[in-house]
C-alpha cells in the first residue's frame, strides 16, 4: 500500500458539532487517489488476511452442509422436513419470506436513496446490493427445493409446452416467480452495471495477468470517455426506475402468499404495507449487522461513518413502527371484525401453544427498536450491532408466528396440529446463511466493496471542482 | 455322492430368487431335495415340468391349471410361473377385460358369517363390498370385512408347512398324520384333541362329527378370545340351553342398552346398525317414522353410548345393581333393588316408565361382555315387557355346537396337564396369546401334548410352539360355508387359488378321513348335495352335537360325504358372479356352465348343479335361518348362578376386544392399525384409558407433543391379580371414574412385520374367572412417558377454547318439532342465496352436478367407510411415525366431538371427506392448475401435473388434502401390487391427493349410461363409502335432478354446510343430529 490514508477517531463532541452542521459522509483528509487505493488494495491485494480464510472456510462448510441437505432432500423428499398436514409449509416460506426481505434494503438503498439524491447511499450501496442479491439467491433456493417434485418446478415458468398447458395465473405463487425473477434480474442488472467502472479501475490496476484479463473481460472495454459515462448515467438511472418500484411490488407480492389465502391470520389487507415495510425494516438491519464488522475488520470507518450507521438506525426506526403498526392492527382487527375465527386466531397467537414466539418477536421487533429514539444508542456502535441482530431474528419469528401458528390450528378443531423444524430444517437454513456469507466473502475478496467511482464523487474535491466549472 | 451335492445352498438360493422374480417360495421347497433342485435346473421349463415328476405336484398342477381356467384363463396369480401372455383366442362368457366382476361370498369371525360381495379384477380380488341380499350385512361392511382384503394379501402371512422350522410339503404331513391316527385308532381317539374357533359351518361341523364318530374318545374344544360368550351363557342361564337372541331394532321405540354395544360388536351389528339407523331419521326419508330413543349405561365408552339420548357411564360392578333395579321396577319376578351409585335418582323411574309406555315395542339388550345374570335378566325383562315376538326373538344357536369357550379350553388345559393328549390339532385361533393369563397355555404347557399341529394365516405365537404349522387359507382363498346370526347359510366361495398354498380346516379335517387329499371344494359341495334335498323341503338341520365338550353323540349313518365323487370331479371349483358388472345388473347371473361333471347321475347332477349355481351366486342357501322358537326365560334359576359381584378394591378394569385389531388376529393389518380409534382416535397402539377425573387423581395424563399428532403418555404400571402390564394412559371423557379400560389385541410377540412392538398385550391381566371386567387392579403411574400417535387432538367444542364455531349442529326432537316445517330458515335457500357472493363467474353445469349429503343422526362413527375408502382408492399405510408427524394419509376422517361435561358429554361423529366445494380455496391458489373443477362440478386432482407446493392444503379450510411427503405407496411387494384397485392411480411422492368422489365409480357409471344413451340413474354411483356405510348415512347423487335422494336431502330442514360462512359453498354437507332424550330426564 502505497499511501496509508491517516486514520483520525473524532472525539464525540467534534461528531455532534459537525451532525449541527454538514454531517460527513466521508472522513477527512482523502483524495481521489487515496479513495481508489484504500477500496482497491482489498480487492487487489496479494495477501488474503487471516480472518478472511477463517472467515471464508467456516461459510463453505456450511456451503457444504446445504449441498448435502439438498442432496437428501431431492432424494428422500420434504417429508424430512418437519412439515405436516395442517401445517404445509414451515421453514421452506419461512426462510423465503425472511431471505427474500433482507434484499429490500439493497435495492431500496440503491435505487430509492439514488433517485432522492441521498449521497450517503453511496458508500453502502454497493454492497447492500450484494447483499441484496445473495439473499435472493438463497430465497430463491427454498420455492424451488419445497415443492414435492423439486424437477418438475420448471412448470411454475410459462413456456410454450406440447401440454399446451399455461401456469395457473389466480395463484399468487405464480405472481411469486415473476416478482423474484424479475427483482433477481434487475437487482443482479442493476449491481453488475453499476460495477463496470470499478471494474475497469481494478483492470488498470491489477498486477497479475489473470486479474487483468478477467477483470477487463467484466469491465467491458470501460474508458471512461464522456460517452460511456453519459450511457452509464442514462442506464444506471434507469435501472433505479425500474428497480423502485420492485422495492414495493415483491414484497407485496410475497404478502399476497398469505393474504389471498382464506387463513385467519393469513387473510388481512393489512398484508401488503407491513411485509414492505417489514423487508425494508429487516434490509436495514442485515445492512447494519454486516456493515459493522465490515468498516471495523478492513478499516473502512470513514468510508461507512457513523452517519450512515445513524441514518440506517432511523430508518429501522420508522420502519420498526409500521411494523408495530401492523402488529396492533392485526390484533385490532380480529377484535373488530368479531370474526370468530380471527378472534381465536390472535388469542391462539398470544396464549396458544407458540405464545413464547409471538412475545419474542413483540420484544425483538416492537420493544427493542424502541431504544433507538435515543441519540445516544444511535450513536453506540456495539449497540447497534446488537439490536441489528436482534431485529433480524425478531423478522424470522415474525415470519414463523405469521406461518406456523395461522396454519396449526385454522377453523377445524379436528385437523389441528403443531410444528416444529428438524434437523434439516435447521440445516438448510444454517446452510442458506452459510450460503450468503461464502458468496459475501469472495465479494469482499475480489470486487470493490464499496464503489470507487462514486466515493470519489463525493469527495470535496469533487464538489469544488463541480462549482468552481460552473463559475468559470 | 453325485455333483449335486457340490451346489452350495447360498448359490442356489440366489439363482432362484434371481430366475423367478416374484415367486421364489415354491423353489425353495424344492431346495428340500437337492437332487431334485439340480435336476430342474437342468430343464427346459423347470417349474411346471417338475410338477409332474411329483405324483403330489402333478396333481397340484392340474387344479391350478383347472383354477386358472376357471378364473378366466388369466395369469393373474402370483403363484404361476411366467409364462408368455397371450391374448383370448375365444373371450371368456362374462369377461371383459377392464370391467370387475363382483362374487358373492362370507366372511367368518368367531364363527359367524358376514355376506360379501368381492370384486374381483381379472382374477385378482381388489374390493370386499356388503351383500345386499344378506341379512347381517344389507349391502353393509365392517371395518374387519373391508381390510380383509389387505390380509388376503399380506406377504407376511404364513407361506410354508413346516414341521419343526423346516419347509415341508403337504404330503409329508399326511404321511406324518396317519401313523399317529393308526396308534390312536384302537384307543378310540382318546388321545387326539382338536381345538378350533367357533364353528357354525356345517360342513367343518359335518366332518368334526364323522371324526368324533370315528374316534369316539376324542375330544373337540372351541375358543375364541371375544366371541359371543356372554350373550351364549346368558342365554342358557336364562333359559336352561343356549339360544340365540336376534334383535329387531326397526320396531323399537324406546331402548336400554345395559353395557352393550350393539352398533359396533357382534356378528348383526350391520343389521343392527342399519335398524338403528332407520329411527333415527326425523326428517327427510324415512322421517314419517316416530324417532326412538336410546338409553344407555356403560362401563366403558362405546359407540352405542356415544349414540345414546341418555348415557350414564357405570363402573362395571354396578351394571348389575343397576339392571337388578330397573328389573324389579319393571315387576320382574323375585329380583331385588338395591341402590345404585353414580345413577341419578330420576333416572330409573324415568327409564322405566318410558319403557313400559311402549310394550312390546321396547328393548332392553344386554352387552356382549356382560356376565350371564345381566343377560338373564335382558330377558326376563324384555319378556315383562311383552317384547318376545316383536322386537326380540329367540331361536336355536347358530353354533354347531354351542359351549362355553372358557370352560372349554380350561378342559383341554386339564387334559393336556394330566397327560392325556397325544395329538393337539389347533385349527385356527392363537391360543397362547389369546388365552386367559391363568390357564398358562404355553410352552410349558404344550411340551407336554406330544404331537402339536397349528394351521392358521400366520406364523404366530401358536405356530411358534407346535412341531407342524401348516398356512390357512385365507376365506378369500377357500370353499367353505359358515351361517349369519340368524343362521342362514352362506358357501365361502374363493376369489383366487391359494396364493401361498394355504389349506382350509376341511383339508386338515379330511386328513382324518379315508380320504386325505379331498380338496375343501369337494368337501363342502359333497356335504351340500347330501343335504340339497333337506334344503329344498325346508327340513335341513346341521349335524347335531350333544354335549357341550365335544363327544360326539350318535352313530348315525354318515350320509354327508357322498361317495364317489372325489375322483371325476374337477379339481377346482368355478366361482360364481354375483354381480356380471356392477351396476349396469342386465346381464345373466348364471354365466359360466362349461364345469363337466363326471361320474354321477345327469339328472341329479343337472338338479345340484342349479342349486349350487343358485347359491353361490347369491350368496346364501334360502330357508336356512332357523326358525324361531319360545320360551320362558327362567330368572330365579339365573340369579341363583349369579355368582356376586367380586369385591377386592375400588378400582376396576375392564377388558374389551380392540375396535381395529380385535383380539389380535389383524395386528398385522396396516390398514386397522392405522385406523383411528373410533374414540381415542389412537393409532397403532392400545392404551389404558381413564376418565378425567381419575386421571387428574393419579396424577397422569398426555401432553401434546411438537410434531402434530403426537402425544407423549405416562405410562402406569396395572397391577391386577398380582399380574403387571405397563401402559400408556389415555384421558377419555364419559369414561367411568376408578376405572380403566384395556383393550385386547396389542403386544403381539411373534407377528409380522406391520404389528411388530405395537401396544402392550393386555392378555396377561385377563384371568378366565373374570374374562371381561374385575375388581381390585392397582394403577400406579411410573413417571415415564411414552409416545402415541393419534389423529385428533381436540375433541371439545368448548367456546372456551374455539369460540363459537358451529362444526356440528345438534338439536334435540322437541327443538326440532317446535320449528317446524319453514320455521327455521331453510338452509338450501341460504346456500343458493350465497352463490352470488363470489367475485368469480358461476359454472355452467350441463347434466350432472355431484354432491353428498351425511346424516349426523344416524352415523356412528364405525369408520368403515374410512377403510372402504382406503380400499378403494390405494390408499397408503404411513406408519406411526409419520401418524405422529401429523402425516396420515386417509381421505376420509371421522372427526369427534364432545360437548358438555367432561364426566358425561354428548359425543357427535363428524366424517369429513372432500367437500368439492363449488368456490374451491384450492383451486384458485395452484400454481400449476393440478387441481381443478370439473364440468360435473367435482374437485379433481391431477396427480401427474401436482409439483407440491402444498398452498392448496395450506388454503383447504377443512384440511382433507393429504400430501406425499415421502414415497409412502409399496411399489416392490408383489402381492401388494395385486391388490390395487387397478381404476385408481397409485400416487407417488411429492404430490397432493384427495376424495375424488370416486370418480372412477362415476366414471364407470357414465360410460354405461352412454352407451345405453340415456343420463346417469340416481343411486347408480355408489360411493366406497357410501356402500360401506351400515347405517346409510352417506348420499351421493346428482343435485342437479330435483328428485334425486341427495337433492331431496339437500332441500332438508337439517341440511347445512360445514363453516358455510366462508362461502366455499360445498357440495357436502350434514345433516344436523336431532337427539330425542326424554323430556323428564331433561328438564332435570
Amino acid at each position: 500500500m502505497s499511501k496509508e490514508p491517516h486514520k483520525q477517531d473524532y472525539p464525540h463532541e467534534e461528531v455532534r458539532t459537525a451532525e449541527l452542521t454538514k454531517p460527513p459522509v466521508i472522513g477527512p483528509g482523502y483524495t481521489f487517489g487515496s479513495v481508489t487505493d484504500k477500496i482497491a488494495s482489498i480487492a487487489l491485494s496479494r495477501r488474503t488476511p487471516f480472518g478472511w480464510f477463517v472467515g471464508f472456510g467456516l461459510a463453505f462448510m456450511l456451503v457444504m452442509m446445504l449441498f448435502y441437505t439438498i442432496a437428501y432432500l431431492v432424494f428422500k423428499g420434504v417429508g424430512i422436513w418437519g412439515i405436516n398436514i395442517p401445517v404445509g409449509w414451515g421453514f421452506d416460506i419461512l426462510n423465503f419470506v425472511w431471505w427474500i426481505g433482507i434484499g429490500h434494503a439493497g435495492t431500496l438503498i440503491s435505487a430509492i436513496l439514488l433517485l432522492l439524491r441521498q449521497e450517503w447511499r453511496t458508500s453502502i450501496n454497493r454492497f447492500a446490493e450484494a447483499m441484496t442479491l445473495f439473499a435472493v439467491a438463497c430465497a430463491g433456493l427454498y420455492p424451488l427445493l419445497h415443492t414435492g417434485r423439486p424437477w418438475l418446478a420448471y412448470w411454475l415458468f410459462p413456456y410454450p409446452n406440447t401440454m399446451q398447458l399455461m401456469p395457473q395465473f389466480r395463484s399468487p405463487l405464480i405472481w411469486d416467480v415473476f416478482a423474484v425473477s424479475t427483482y433477481a434480474t434487475v437487482s443482479a442488472l442493476f449491481w453488475y452495471i453499476g460495477l463496470i467502472p470499478d471494474f475497469a479501475t481494478l483492470r488498470d490496476r491489477a498486477k497479475k495477468t489473470a486479474a487483468k484479463k478477467i477483470y477487463g473481460l467484466l469491465a467491458m472495454g470501460w474508458r471512461g470517455s464522456a460517452r460511456h459515462w453519459h450511457r452509464y448515467e442514462t442506464t444506471y438511472l434507469l435501472l433505479a426506475g425500474l428497480a423502485t418500484p420492485l422495492v414495493v411490488s415483491v414484497h407485496t407480492v410475497v404478502s399476497f402468499d398469505f393474504a389471498v389465502a382464506v387463513l385467519p391470520g393469513w387473510h388481512a389487507t393489512i398484508f401488503p404495507p407491513y411485509f414492505v415495510a417489514g423487508a425494508i425494516y429487516s434490509g436495514f438491519a442485515m445492512v447494519m449487522t454486516l456493515a459493522i464488522p465490515l468498516r471495523k475488520f478492513y478499516g473502512l470507518e470513514d468510508f461507512i461513518t457513523l452517519r450512515h450507521l445513524r441514518n440506517m438506525a432511523k430508518i429501522m426506526l420508522a420502519t420498526g413502527l409500521i411494523v408495530a403498526y401492523g402488529y396492533m392492527m392485526e390484533a385490532f382487527m380480529a377484535w373488530y371484525s368479531a370474526n370468530t375465527y380471527e378472534e381465536y386466531m390472535i388469542k391462539n397467537r398470544m396464549t396458544g401453544p407458540y405464545w413464547y414466539m409471538y412475545w419474542a418477536l413483540i420484544l425483538c421487533n416492537v420493544i427493542t427498536p424502541q431504544f433507538l429514539w435515543s441519540r445516544r444508542v444511535r450513536h453506540s456502535v456495539p449497540v447497534l450491532f446488537v439490536i441489528s441482530i436482534i431485529v433480524n431474528v425478531g423478522m424470522w419469528l415474525e415470519r414463523y408466528v405469521i406461518i406456523v401458528t395461522s396454519l396449526h390450528r385454522d377453523f377445524l378443531p379436528s385437523s389441528w396440529g403443531m410444528y416444529s423444524g428438524t434437523f434439516w430444517d435447521w440445516s438448510m437454513y444454517i446452510g442458506t446463511i452459510g450460503l450468503f456469507l461464502a458468496l459475501l466473502f469472495l465479494f469482499i475478496r475480489f470486487l470493490p466493496m464499496i464503489s470507487i467511482f462514486e466515493m470519489r464523487t463525493i469527495l470535496p474535491q469533487a464538489e469544488v471542482n463541480e462549482a468552481e466549472a460552473k463559475e468559470v | 455322492m453325485n455333483k449335486g451335492n457340490d451346489l452350495d445352498l447360498t448359490s442356489i438360493t440366489s439363482r432362484v430368487k434371481a430366475s423367478s422374480g416374484k415367486e421364489y417360495w415354491r423353489s425353495l421347497e424344492e431346495l428340500a431335495d437337492t437332487d431334485e433342485f439340480q435336476e430342474l435346473l437342468h430343464r427346459e421349463f423347470p417349474q411346471q415340468a417338475s410338477e409332474f415328476t411329483d405324483p403330489v405336484g402333478r396333481r397340484r398342477f392340474l387344479k391350478l391349471m383347472g383354477a386358472s381356467l376357471a378364473l378366466a384363463g388369466l395369469t393373474a396369480c402370483t403363484r404361476q410361473p411366467t409364462e408368455i401372455i397371450t391374448p383370448y383366442a375365444r373371450q371368456p362368457e362374462g369377461i371383459v377385460p377392464g370391467r370387475p366382476l363382483f362374487y358373492a361370498t362370507a366372511m367368518p369371525l368367531d364363527g359367524v358369517g358376514t355376506g360379501l360381495l368381492v370384486e374381483s379384477h381379472e382374477g385378482r380380488p381388489t374390493k370386499i363390498e356388503g351383500n345386499p341380499d344378506h341379512p347381517s350385512s344389507l349391502g353393509a361392511t365392517d371395518v374387519f370385512a373391508q381390510a380383509a382384503i389387505l390380509s388376503l394379501y399380506d406377504p407376511d402371512r404364513s407361506q410354508t408347512l413346516t414341521y419343526l422350522g423346516d419347509i415341508q410339503p403337504w404330503s409329508a404331513f399326511l404321511g406324518a398324520i396317519r401313523p399317529v391316527l393308526s396308534a390312536q385308532m384302537p384307543l378310540g381317539g382318546a388321545g387326539v384333541r382338536i381345538l378350533t374357533e367357533t364353528v357354525t359351518s356345517p360342513t367343518l361341523a359335518s366332518q368334526l362329527r364323522s371324526i368324533l364318530d370315528d374316534f369316539p374318545s376324542a375330544k373337540w374344544h372351541q375358543y375364541d378370545p371375544v366371541g359371543g360368550a356372554g350373550a351364549r351363557e346368558g342365554g342358557r342361564a336364562a333359559f336352561g340351553q343356549y339360544v340365540n337372541t336376534i334383535y329387531d331394532f326397526e320396531k323399537a321405540d324406546v331402548i336400554l342398552s345395559l353395557d352393550s354395544d350393539f352398533l359396533h360388536c357382534g356378528p348383526a351389528t350391520l343389521r343392527y346398525s342399519r335398524q338403528f339407523a332407520s329411527r333415527r331419521r326425523v326428517s327427510g326419508e324415512g322421517g314419517e317414522k316416530p324417532m326412538n330413543r336410546l338409553y344407555a349405561v356403560e362401563s366403558s365408552p362405546t359407540l352405542t353410548g356415544a349414540k345414546a339420548d341418555h348415557k350414564i357411564p357405570l363402573r362395571p360392578s354396578q351394571v348389575e345393581a343397576f339392571t337388578r333395579a330397573l328389573a324389579s321396577g319393571l315387576g320382574v319376578q323375585g329380583v331385588q333393588a338395591s341402590s345404585v351409585e353414580g345413577v341419578p335418582g330420576e333416572w330409573i323411574p324415568a327409564v322405566v316408565k318410558d319403557l313400559q309406555q311402549h310394550r312390546g315395542a321396547s328393548l332392553v339388550v344386554a352387552g356382549e361382555f356382560q356376565p350371564p345374570v345381566i343377560h338373564a335378566l335382558a330377558h326376563a325383562m324384555n319378556q315383562a315387557l311383552g317384547n318376545v315376538g316383536n322386537t326380540v326373538v329367540y331361536t336355536d344357536p347358530v353354533e354347531a355346537n354351542p359351549v362355553d369357550d372358557i370352560a372349554s379350553l380350561r378342559e383341554l388345559v386339564d387334559d393336556i396337564n394330566t397327560g392325556q393328549v397325544d395329538l393337539l390339532i389347533i385349527v385356527g385361533g392363537n391360543p397362547v396369546y389369546s388365552a386367559p393369563a391363568d390357564l398358562n397355555f404355553d410352552l410349558e404347557l404344550l411340551r407336554k401334548a406330544r404331537l402339536r399341529v397349528h394351521m392358521g394365516l400366520y406364523k404366530d405365537e401358536t405356530a411358534e410352539l407346535c412341531q407342524w404349522h401348516i398356512p390357512q387359507a385365507h376365506f378369500l382363498e377357500s370353499w367353505s360355508d359358515v351361517r349369519a346370526f340368524d343362521g342362514t347359510v352362506s358357501i365361502i366361495q374363493p376369489l383366487i387359488s391359494p396364493l401361498y398354498y394355504g389349506k382350509t380346516a376341511h383339508e386338515l379335517l379330511a386328513a382324518f378321513s379315508d380320504r386325505p387329499e379331498q380338496t375343501s371344494h369337494e368337501i363342502v359341495r359333497d356335504y351340500w348335495r347330501g343335504q340339497m334335498g333337506a334344503v329344498r323341503g325346508g327340513s335341513w338341520r346341521p349335524p347335531a352335537f350333544a354335549s357341550p365338550a365335544g363327544q360326539a353323540n350318535t352313530n348315525q349313518a354318515n350320509t354327508n360325504q357322498a361317495p364317489g365323487a372325489g375322483l371325476g370331479a374337477p379339481a377346482a371349483g368355478t366361482p360364481q358372479p354375483a354381480r356380471p358388472n356392477n351396476q349396469s345388473g342386465n346381464q345373466s347371473a348364471d354365466q359360466s356352465d362349461a364345469q363337466p361333471e363326471g361320474a354321477a347321475s345327469a339328472s341329479a347332477t343337472a338338479e345340484f348343479e342349479k342349486f349350487w349355481r343358485k347359491v353361490l351366486h347369491d350368496g346364501l342357501i334360502a330357508n336356512t335361518q332357523l326358525p324361531t322358537r319360545t320360551s320362558a326365560p327362567n330368572v330365579a334359576q339365573a340369579l341363583q348362578a349369579a355368582q356376586p359381584a367380586q369385591a377386592g378394591g375400588d378400582f376396576e378394569i375392564v377388558f374389551r376386544p380392540d375396535s381395529t385389531v380385535y383380539d389380535g388376529r389383524f395386528a398385522n393389518n396396516g390398514w386397522l392399525q392405522e385406523l383411528p380409534k373410533h374414540l381415542t382416535k389412537l393409532t397403532w397402539d392400545n392404551a389404558a384409558l381413564l376418565s378425567p377425573a381419575t386421571a387428574s387423581r393419579l396424577g397422569v395424563g398426555t401432553k401434546i407433543g411438537s410434531r402434530s399428532g403426537e402425544i407423549y403418555s405416562d405410562q402406569v404400571e396395572l397391577d391386577y391379580n398380582g399380574r403387571k402390564v405397563v401402559a400408556p394412559v389415555m384421558v377419555v371423557p364419559g369414561h367411568p371414574d376408578n376405572t380403566v379400560t384395556v383393550h385386547l389385541g396389542y403386544g403381539r410377540r411373534t407377528v409380522g412385520r406391520v404389528g411388530a412392538g405395537a401396544g402392550f398385550n393386555a392378555n396377561l391381566l385377563r384371568t378366565s374367572n373374570a374374562p371381561w371386567f374385575g375388581a381390585g387392579v392397582r394403577v400406579n403411574p411410573r413417571g415415564e412417558t411414552m409416545m402415541l400417535a393419534v389423529t385428533q387432538m381436540h375433541h371439545m367444542i368448548d367456546p372456551e377454547v374455539v369460540g363459537d364455531r358451529e362444526l356440528v349442529k345438534s338439536q334435540s326432537l322437541s327443538q326440532f318439532q317446535a320449528q317446524g316445517e319453514g320455521g327455521q330458515e331453510d338452509g338450501h335457500a341460504i346456500l343458493e342465496d350465497r352463490r352470488h357472493y363470489s367475485l368469480y363467474p358461476e359454472y355452467e353445469y350441463r347434466e350432472n352436478r355431484w354432491g353428498m349429503a351425511i346424516d349426523l343422526s344416524t352415523c356412528t362413527g364405525c369408520s368403515a367407510c374410512v377403510v372402504a375408502c382406503q380400499s378403494e382408492n390405494n390408499i397408503p399405510v404411513v406408519g406411526k411415525e409419520e401418524v405422529a408427524k401429523g402425516r396420515e394419509m386417509h381421505w376420509l376422517r371421522v372427526d369427534t366431538y364432545y360437548r358438555g361435561p367432561q364426566e358425561n358429554p354428548d359425543t357427535f361423529f363428524q366424517p369429513v371427506p372432500c367437500m368439492h366445494c363449488e368456490k374451491a380455496p384450492c383451486e384458485v391458489v395452484c400454481p400449476v392448475a393440478a387441481t381443478v373443477h370439473s364440468e360435473e362440478g367435482l374437485n379433481d386432482m391431477i396427480y401427474n401435473r401436482c409439483v407440491g407446493t402444498r398452498y392448496c392444503s395450506n388454503n383447504c379450510p377443512y384440511k382433507v388434502r393429504r400430501f406425499n411427503f415421502f414415497l409412502y405407496q409399496d411399489w416392490e411387494t408383489p402381492t401388494l401390487k395385486m391388490m390395487r384397485n387397478p381404476d385408481v392411480t397409485v400416487r407417488s411422492r411429492g404430490v397432493m391427493e384427495k376424495c375424488t368422489y370416486c370418480v372412477q365409480r362415476i366414471s364407470k357409471a357414465r360410460i354405461d349410461a352412454q352407451k345405453e344413451d340415456r343420463p346417469i340413474r340416481d343411486g347408480e354411483v355408489v360411493t366406497a363409502c357410501q356402500s360401506a356405510c351400515p347405517a346409510d348415512a352417506i348420499v351421493f347423487g346428482n343435485m342437479s335432478d330435483p328428485g334425486s335422494r341427495v337433492s331431496k336431502l339437500k332441500r332438508d330442514r337439517r341440511n347445512y354446510a360445514l363453516l358455510d360462512e366462508l362461502n366455499t359453498q360445498p357440495r357436502t354437507t350434514y345433516l344436523s343430529d336431532v337427539r330425542n332424550p326424554n323430556p323428564e330426564l331433561e328438564k332435570a
